[in-house]
C-alpha cells in the first residue's frame, strides 16, 4: 500500500480545517458556538490550527442560559483569554427579564428552549452571518440530515426538506440579507473521533468530563447535579456519587454518569464500551420522537 | 484500532422505493455492533407499535418527520459506523426520480456506491439510472446486491441471471471495478455474517468486503494541483513577513524546493516550506490541508491555483461538461449562473447543448435543448474569466463545478468537466 494516504482521523481532520478556511474566506462575520462542550472546544481547537500563525479570525458566541456549570464558565473565559478571541455573551435571562420569553413551569423545566430566541437575538445583533456550530451528524437522527453549511432564512429557520444539495466540497455560501448560515466542520466526527482526538492532540477539557464527586438524585435515568436551580422532589434522594459527563448543556438537564475516568484516555476506553449514545442522557431530547428535529427548525443550535 | 492505520471508506446506497436500502445500513449497524441501547429500544418500540413481529431496521436511518409519517427516505441521510478496520461514512439516498439530485450529492463524494437490485424484480431502470449516476459521478467501485435472496428461495440461478443482466448494461458504461454479492438485509444473510444459506456463494459478505476493498489508488497522486483557499498573514511580532498560501491538496504530491506556477497569472516561484500548523513538513499530498510559504513575493489570491510548473492544467474561458441540473426550476436560455469551481468563482452561460442523455434507455438526444430538473446533458460554457481544470476523470476536485442561481442564490446544477 502507498504510503500517500492518511488515516481517518487526519482526513477529518483536514476536512474540518478546509471547511473553516472556506468559512473564513465567505462570510463578513463569522462566529463559533462556543457551548463549553467538548465539540466546540474541538471546533475552536481546529480553528487555531487552521490559521496559525494567524490568530483565531472568529468570535466566539456563548449562549448563557444562567443555568450553567460554573466550571464551564471559567473554563470558558480561561479559553478566550489564552487565545485572544472575543468572547460574545448572548443572555437568557435578559430576555426573560425583558418579557421576549417565558419561563417553563414545574420540576422538569429547562431555558433549553428559550436559548433559541437569544441565540437568533445575538446573530441579529451582532449582524453574524456565519454561525459555527460543533454539531455532528452521528448524534440525533435529524442532524443526520444537515449540510455542512447550512441555510437559514430571515427567521433563523432551517427547511429540512428544501436543503441545497452539497457536491464534493463546494459549498454555497450565497445568501439574502438578514438571512443566515450554520456551518458544521465536524459533521462527519463521531463522539468516538472526538475523544480520540482530544486524546491525539492533548486538547485542555473542563474538569466536568473527568470523574468527580458530586451532589445527584437520579431522575430520568440518569445523575442530574443538585444545583440552586434543581430542587430534588419530595421521593428523591440527594446522594454523593463519583460521576462525570459525556456532554455538557445546562446544569438542569445534563445527566452525569457513574465513571471513574480521570483522564481522557480512561474516557476514551469507557465510551468505546458504552451502549447508551451520548444524548441518551439528555432530557431536552427525550420529550418526543422528533424534538431534536422540531427545535432545529426553529433555529436551534 | 489502529487509528493511525485505519482508512475512512464513504459510500452511497442506491436502489428503488422498497428494495431495502434503510433495512441494509440498518442491518449493517446493527450486526456492526453500532448501534446504541437507547437507540435500539425506541425503534424496537416503535416496530411494535406499527405491529411488525421483528425490529424494523429501516427506522434507524429515517429521521425527518415526513419520512417517518410515509415511509421512506426524502433525503440524503449520513450515517457512520466504525470497525476494527476502517471507518465508515454511508450516504443514504432516496430511490425515486424526483430525488436524482440527492442520489448525485450522495455520490460526489464516495468511493464506493452499493447498488442495491431485488432479487425477484431484477435489473430495472432505476438500477440502470443508479449505475449511471454511479459511472457518471466517477465512484471507482461499484458492489451489486442482490438482496431479497430469502424470498427467491436463495437461489443461485435468480442471482446468476442477474449478473449476467447487470454485466450487459454496466458494459456501456465507465464503471471500473464491480463485485455482486447475493444477499438478505432482513434476514442478515451476507452483510456482516456469511450466509448459510448459499453455500454456492465463495465470495466475502458485503462488510468484510468493504472492509478490505483498495482505496488508495482512487485518488490522484500524479497532477499536483493546489486549490488556494485564504492567504494567512499575521502581521504579528512573531511572524512579521509570514505569507502563507492555505488550501488542501486537490491532487498530487508537492515537495520543498518543487518549481511551481501560479494560475491564472503564469508567475513562477518555488515552494519555501510546507505548514501543518507549527510543523514543517518536507512533502504534502492529495487531501491534506497544508500552508505553503514561496521563496518569491508574488500576487496570489483565493481562487488561484498553484501547480508543479512540468505538469500544468487547462487554462480556459470555454469549457465542455457533462451537467446535472438539480432545481425545479429549469435553466433559463443565455442566462448568467454564478459558477463556482474549486475555490474560485466567476459568472458563466450555457453557450450550447450538445444532448441530453435519456436516463431510461441511456441513449442521447440531440434534439431536445431544454435542461429540467434532473435532465443530464452535455453543453457547452462560457465564462468571464479563466478557469483553471482538468478533466473529471482525472481529477474529481479541479474537474468539477456547481452553478448557482444569482437570483435565487440556489444551486442549480453539478457540472462535470469533460
Amino acid at each position: 500500500m502507498s504510503k500517500y494516504y492518511q488515516n481517518y482521523i487526519d482526513e477529518l481532520e483536514s476536512e474540518a480545517i478546509f471547511v473553516l478556511r472556506e468559512v473564513f474566506a465567505e462570510f463578513q462575520n463569522p462566529a463559533i458556538l462556543f457551548s463549553g462542550g467538548k465539540d466546540s472546544i474541538v471546533l475552536t481547537h481546529l480553528a487555531k490550527k487552521a490559521f496559525y500563525p494567524s490568530k483565531i479570525p472568529f468570535s466566539l458566541l456563548h449562549i448563557d442560559t444562567g443555568h450553567n456549570f460554573p466550571e464551564t464558565i471559567k473554563f470558558r473565559d480561561y479559553l478566550a483569554a489564552k487565545l485572544d478571541v472575543n468572547l460574545i455573551v448572548g443572555s437568557v435571562q435578559e430576555a426573560i427579564n425583558e418579557g421576549r420569553v417565558v419561563e417553563e413551569k414545574g420540576h422538569q423545566a429547562t431555558r433549553n428552549l428559550l436559548q433559541i430566541t437569544t441565540l437568533l437575538d445575538a446573530i441579529e445583533t451582532h449582524q453574524i452571518d456565519g454561525a459555527i456550530g460543533g454539531g455532528r451528524r452521528d448524534e440525533e437522527k435529524a442532524r443526520a440530515k444537515e449540510r455542512f453549511f447550512s441555510h437559514r432564512d430571515d427567521f433563523g429557520q432551517w427547511t429540512p426538506k428544501n436543503q441545497r444539495p452539497e457536491l464534493w466540497n463546494l459549498f454555497n455560501a450565497k445568501m439574502h440579507y438578514g438571512e443566515h448560515f450554520r456551518i458544521f466542520p465536524i459533521s462527519n466526527w463521531t463522539e468516538m473521533d472526538v475523544w480520540h482526538y482530544i486524546l491525539r492532540e492533548g486538547i485542555e477539557i473542563p474538569s466536568l468530563y473527568f470523574a468527580h464527586e458530586r451532589e445527584v438524585v437520579w431522575r430520568n435515568n440518569s445523575w442530574i447535579p443538585v444545583s440552586e436551580f434543581l430542587i430534588p422532589l419530595k421521593n428523591e434522594k440527594v446522594v454523593t456519587k463519583k460521576v462525570r459527563f459525556r456532554t455538557l448543556g445546562d446544569i438542569t438537564i445534563s445527566g452525569g454518569i457513574e465513571s471513574e475516568a480521570n483522564n481522557i484516555a480512561k474516557i476514551v476506553k469507557e465510551v468505546a464500551a458504552m451502549r447508551e449514545t451520548e444524548r441518551g442522557n439528555r432530557a431536552d431530547d427525550k420529550r418526543s420522537e422528533t424534538a431534536m428535529e422540531d427545535r432545529k427548525k426553529e433555529g436551534y443550535f | 484500532m489502529q487509528i493511525d492505520k485505519n482508512q475512512l471508506l464513504r459510500f452511497t446506497t442506491a436502489g428503488s422505493v422498497d428494495d431495502g436500502k434503510s433495512t441494509l445500513i440498518g442491518r449493517l449497524l446493527y450486526d456492526s455492533k453500532s448501534i446504541f441501547e437507547d437507540q435500539l429500544s425506541n425503534v424496537a418500540a416503535i416496530s411494535k407499535k406499527k405491529g411488525f413481529e421483528h425490529l424494523d431496521l429501516a427506522l434507524f436511518t429515517d429521521g425527518l418527520r415526513d419520512e417517518r409519517e410515509q415511509g421512506i427516505t426524502i433525503d440524503v441521510a449520513y450515517r457512520y459506523f466504525t470497525t476494527p478496520k476502517r471507518k465508515f461514512i454511508i450516504a443514504d439516498t432516496p430511490g425515486h426520480i424526483q430525488y436524482t439530485r440527492n442520489m448525485v450529492t450522495g455520490a460526489s463524494t464516495a468511493n464506493v456506491a452499493i447498488v442495491l437490485i431485488d432479487a425477484r424484480k431484477g435489473v430495472i431502470e432505476q438500477t440502470k439510472r443508479h449505475s449511471y449516476i454511479a459511472s457518471l459521478l466517477q465512484i471507482s467501485h461499484i458492489i451489486v446486491c442482490v438482496n431479497k435472496m430469502d424470498l427467491v428461495n436463495y437461489s443461485e440461478e435468480v442471482f446468476t441471471n442477474i449478473v449476467q443482466d447487470y454485466e450487459e448494461i454496466s458494459s456501456k458504461m465507465m464503471i471500473k471495478d464491480v463485485r455482486y454479492i447475493p444477499i438478505s438485509a432482513l434476514k442478515g444473510d451476507n452483510v456482516v455474517i456469511r450466509s448459510q444459506q448459499m453455500p454456492w456463494y465463495q465470495n466475502a459478505p458485503l462488510l468484510h468486503t468493504l472492509e478490505t476493498i483498495h482505496i488508495s489508488s482512487d485518488t490522484n497522486k500524479v497532477d499536483a494541483r493546489f486549490p488556494v483557499q485564504t492567504v494567512l498573514r499575521p502581521q504579528s511580532n512573531d511572524f512579521p513577513d509570514f505569507r502563507g498560501y492555505a488550501g488542501k491538496i486537490a491532487g498530487g504530491i508537492f515537495r520543498t524546493g518543487d518549481q511551481v506556477t501560479v494560475y491564472p497569472s503564469g508567475l513562477s516561484s518555488t515552494i519555501k516550506t510546507i505548514n501543518q500548523y507549527d510543523e514543517l513538513l518536507e512533502e504534502a499530498f492529495v487531501d491534506m490541508s497544508v500552508v505553503f510559504t514561496l521563496e518569491d513575493e508574488i500576487d496570489i489570491s483565493r481562487g488561484d491555483m498553484l501547480v508543479k510548473s512540468n505538469n500544468v492544467p487547462k487554462v480556459t474561458q470555454d469549457l465542455t461538461a457533462m451537467l446535472c441540473w438539480l432545481h425545479h426550476q429549469p435553466a433559463k436560455p443565455k442566462a448568467k449562473y454564478i459558477i463556482k469551481h474549486t475555490t474560485n468563482e466567476q459568472k458563466a452561460i450555457i453557450k450550447n447543448v450538445y444532448y441530453k442523455v435519456d436516463i431510461d434507455t441511456l441513449k442521447r438526444n440531440e434534439e431536445a435543448k431544454e435542461i429540467e430538473m434532473n435532465t443530464i446533458c452535455k453543453v457547452q460554457l462560457r465564462t468571464t474569466l479563466p478557469l483553471i481544470i482538468d478533466s473529471y476523470s482525472k481529477n474529481r476536485t479541479t474537474g468539477s463545478f456547481i452553478l448557482i442561481d444569482a437570483a435565487t442564490n440556489e444551486t442549480v446544477a453539478a457540472g462535470m468537466v469533460v
